[in-house]
C-alpha cells in the first residue's frame, strides 16, 4: 500500500511518529544518556523482536500484544490484470496481536 | 524450531548486553520504549520505526454483530483499534530464517 492510501485510511489523522522521534523524547527524560545510546536501546528491542520472529519464536509483551509468525501454504494465485495464474510460494508473515490493556486504553474516555 | 516465548526480560537482556547500562537502567529503559509508543497510539498517532514496521490507529464505525453462542444479533459499538503493518524488511527477515539463508520448509 502506498504511504497516501495508508495516510487517507487514518479518519482524522492525529499525526505520527518516527524512530528519531521516539528516541529524542526518550532522550529528553534521560538528560544522564547520549542520544546515541538512546537510538541504540531502540535499535535493540526492535532488533530483538525481529530476531526471534526470524526464529519462528513468538513475542509476547503484556500490556502491548504479542508478535507471532503465520505461515501461510504455497496456493495458485491469478494476475489480476492478465488472469493468468501464478503459483505462490509458501511464505511467513508476520501478526501482532494487540494486548487486553492496549485496546482498553485506545478506548477509554474518548 | 519454534515455541519459545521471547518477553520483556529478554527484550531487557538484550539492551543490557549491547549497551552496557545496568540491568535495572535497561530494564527502565526498555519499559520507556514501550511506554511512548503506547502513549503515542492512546493519542491516535501513528508509529512509524522504519526497518520493523509501523503501528496505526484505526476508528470501527458501530456495526452489527452476532452472539456466536445465542445466534442474537447485537450492535457493536464503534471502537478503536490499533494494526501493526510489518515493513517489507521485517517480512524479508522473517522469510530468510534466523541465519539469513533461504528458508524452504518451515
Amino acid at each position: 500500500m502506498t504511504v497516501a492510501k495508508a495516510n487517507a485510511n487514518e479518519q482524522g489523522a492525529a499525526g505520527s511518529m518516527i524512530k528519531s522521534e521516539l528516541v529524542q523524547r526518550i532522550a529528553g527524560q534521560n538528560p544522564h544518556l547520549y542520544q546515541r545510546d538512546i537510538e541504540n536501546i531502540v535499535n535493540a528491542v526492535l532488533g530483538e523482536i525481529t530476531a526471534a520472529l526470524a526464529r519462528g519464536d513468538r513475542v509476547e509483551l503484556r500490556g502491548f500484544g504479542a508478535f507471532s509468525v503465520k505461515h501461510r501454504p504455497a496456493r495458485t494465485g491469478r494476475n489480476p490484470r492478465t488472469g493468468a495464474h501464478v503459483s505462490v510460494d509458501q511464505k511467513s508473515v508476520p501478526f501482532f496481536k494487540t494486548g487486553k490493556e492496549m485496546r482498553e486504553r485506545l478506548n477509554k474516555a474518548q | 524450531m519454534a515455541g519459545k516465548t521471547v518477553t520483556r526480560a529478554d527484550l531487557c537482556e538484550a539492551v543490557y548486553q549491547k549497551v552496557g547500562l545496568s540491568r535495572t537502567e535497561s530494564a527502565t529503559l526498555v519499559e520507556m520504549v514501550l511506554k511512548e509508543i503506547t502513549d503515542c497510539l492512546e493519542r491516535g498517532e501513528t508509529v512509524k520505526l522504519s526497518s520493523f514496521g509501523s503501528f496505526v490507529v484505526r476508528k470501527k464505525g458501530q456495526r452489527i454483530g452476532r452472539n456466536p453462542k445465542t445466534g442474537k444479533e447485537v450492535p457493536i459499538s464503534p471502537r478503536r483499534v490499533m494494526v501493526f503493518k510489518p515493513s517489507a524488511i521485517l517480512k524479508q527477515r522473517i522469510n530468510a530464517g534466523p541465519d539469513g539463508s533461504s528458508q524452504q520448509a518451515p
